[in-house]
């Protein structure tokens, strides 16, 4: 039972890591507050009366109001978009697919940015996040129809229609700051940049239940996706509906990164690196692929927030900046690899 | 046929005159094909000549323009998905697989249409059955892309044999096998079929049919050309019309045996054989693009 105890033992590993990403990245900032006080922190009011208080008159407030709606806004948007980068490639049987890079995230910022533009306010709170969604829903559709020829897609295929979806975007965001006044042009450009700076718990409680649903919803799928890399006919003959696994998948990608991007920004890569990486690790079932994927994105997330509010004092970089410095570089790396490899899984 | 359709369902496939049109072009015609449980039937044809289409209209893969095809009884349109994969396994000649998965994970796949029904709980005794059917037993942890083409199709027959399906369907499985692995494979074949299975096998060597198929059903541009056992179907007159090649079939111990007639020089005046050459060529492509 080799394959059991790798799942058992990956998973466990990766939920020690949150752990510790949790505590440690909460523990950064301005106001250091140690480990050890965030640790006793939480656990008082989880109520059990177990270590140290922060000891800073202002470190239990800082704890609880600024940092970890930020934590755990990144730990959502971190598993969101791994789920959603996880759950892409499998729909398209290629691991170069994921929603920044074929346009999803910005076809998702564009319906975002038109929202705040015209200033709709019609789902109250949710209303970027169901716009969003549409945007992010329409752009996976036409990356779906646009790069699928005879049941399969191309790397080629699959990279140029981003290109031209993420050149499209970039003119529907350039001509929503056009439009906009100078405050709805600053909220386009943090978009455009990614950032988790200044999230409040309000933000987190629309994000958190979409991610939810939307991993939740990509571990039912997990079985029928292994099934999906038979290619469609032999999915088909293998019982799998595969048109409307398809579609699914779909509504579920574009859900994910709706709970990401509303509130984030296009934060770029995160969907690529970290599926690949666990695929390294522990094959490529889906079954295993899509749970380690929502816990190593929500670390990965984390830790690369973690660095974009302290490599620099007293200064916030945009952390989509961050990803696509690391993530660039590695997608390069993926295509050249997965050309040489012809059937490795491009 | 004696039996009615109201009185007992003909169980295993049957195509009733199934015409199928790509593009315009009449690929099918007329097509009728019963195969029985019980009984492998062998599809052979040039290249071209449509086996691969009939297969995907055997599926439910391709509508027929007109026509039916009945799995176990029941029009193949009427299935779900799900339904159908429990009645019927595939191995197509195209079996690529996106992502590394290892072979044992693959032939995994084969039992899926199962999960959740009383008939997973043998899925390990079934898979290493499977496995060890195939000869893939050894290549277990392998990653399925690093295989060779033919440890490849070893594992998708394996993946098939593990469906445990009552229809068994097989487009030109032993292609890329050595003479022991196509032998052992067609025997397997053979024993799935004595267990019930009404299997159709698409094959390109003449005398492998000859060897294992109890029907041999011959297609050519689009249309049956013959239907019968082998001795019946495989005559020299029908074989040199039909691949417009000279052959010659030899008798060698009861099993027919098709061999090709060659020119003892073989050189560009060759003038028994109409531009063999070329026209090999041409028809391999459009046979190539019909399996995609």
């Amino acid at each position: 039972m080799k394959v059991r105890t790798g799942r058992v033992g990956l998973i466990s590993a990766l939920l020690v890591l949150l752990g510790v990403a949790v505590v440690f990245s909460a523990a950064q900032g301005q106001l250091r507050i140690p480990p050890l006080e965030v640790l006793g922190s939480v656990l008082h009011r989880l109520g059990l009366d177990l270590g140290p208080l922060p000891t800073h008159p202002r470190g239990e407030s800082t704890l609880w109001e600024v940092r970890f709606p930020r934590v755990a806004m990144a730990a959502v948007a971190g598993a969101a978009l791994a789920t959603a980068g996880a759950v892409m490639q499998g729909t398209f049987g290629n691991p170069l697919a994921e929603p920044a890079v074929v346009g999803v995230s910005s076809g998702a910022a564009v319906a975002a940015g038109t929202v705040i533009v015209f200033d709709i306010g019609l789902f109250g709170s949710w209303t970027i996040a169901v716009a969003a969604f549409v945007g992010g829903l329409i752009t996976t559709l036409l990356v779906y129809l646009l790069s699928r020829d005879g049941g399969r897609t191309e790397v080629v295929t699959l990279v140029l229609t981003g290109i031209a979806l993420n050149a499209l975007t970039s003119a529907g965001l350039a001509f929503l700051m056009f439009l906009g006044d100078q405050q709805a042009r600053e909220e386009i450009v943090f978009w455009t940049l990614g950032s988790l700076n200044g999230t409040r718990w309000a933000a987190v409680a629309v994000a958190a239940p979409l991610a939810a649903v939307g991993i939740a919803a990509s571990v039912v799928l997990a079985r029928q996706l292994d099934l999906l890399a038979l290619g469609d006919r032999a999915a088909r003959h293998v019982g799998v509906e595969v048109e409307r696994l398809r579609i699914v998948s779909i509504v579920v990608v574009a859900v994910l990164t709706a709970a990401a991007v509303s509130f984030c920004g296009i934060i770029a890569f995160v969907g690529l690196v970290v599926p690949h990486v666990i695929r390294m690790l522990a094959g490529p079932g889906h079954r295993l692929l899509i749970p380690a994927s929502a816990l190593g994105g929500a670390v990965l997330l984390m830790l690369a927030d973690l660095w974009a509010r302290t490599a620099i004092d007293n200064a916030d970089l945009p952390i989509g900046l961050l990803t696509s410095l690391v993530g660039g570089p590695f997608f390069l790396w993926l295509i050249r690899r997965s050309r040489r490899t012809a059937g490795g899984g491009a | 046929m004696t039996r009615t359709a109201d009185v007992i369902l003909p169980a295993g496939l049957l195509a009733r005159s199934v015409s199928v049109e790509i593009g315009g072009a009449r690929i099918l015609a007329d097509v009728t094909l019963q195969v029985e449980p019980g009984e492998v039937v062998a599809l052979v044809g040039p290249n071209g000549a449509g086996k691969s289409t009939l297969l995907a209209a055997l599926t439910g893969d391709v509508e027929p323009a007109s026509g039916t095809v009945e799995l176990q009884g029941r029009p193949t349109a009427s299935y779900r998905a799900k339904e159908a994969a429990r009645q019927r396994a595939v191995l197509l000649q195209k079996y690529a697989i996106a992502f590394g998965f290892d072979v044992r994970h693959v032939v995994e796949m084969g039992r899926s249409p199962w999960y959740g029904t009383a008939r997973s709980d043998e899925d390990d005794v079934v898979v290493r059955r499977a496995m060890r059917h195939a000869d893939v037993l050894h290549l277990s942890e392998r990653s399925f892309p690093t295989l060779s083409g033919g440890e490849q199709a070893r594992t998708s027959f394996a993946r098939v044999l593990a469906q445990e399906t009552p229809v068994v369907l097989l487009d030109e499985p032993t292609a890329a096998l050595d003479i022991r692995h196509q032998e052992s494979l067609l025997a397997t074949t053979r024993d799935v079929a004595r267990a019930g299975a009404a299997v159709v096998v698409v094959l390109h060597d003449l005398s492998l049919a000859a060897a294992y198929a109890d029907r041999i059903c011959v297609l050519a541009r689009g249309r049956v050309a013959a239907d019968g056992p082998p001795s019946e179907v495989l005559t020299e007159d029908l074989l040199t019309v039909v691949y417009q090649h000279p052959v010659r079939v030899i008798d060698l111990d009861g099993s027919p045996l098709v061999v090709p007639l060659r020119a003892p020089h073989r050189g560009l005046a060759d003038h028994d054989v109409p531009d063999e050459t070329t026209d090999e060529t041409t028809d391999e492509t459009t046979d190539e693009t019909e399996a995609r």
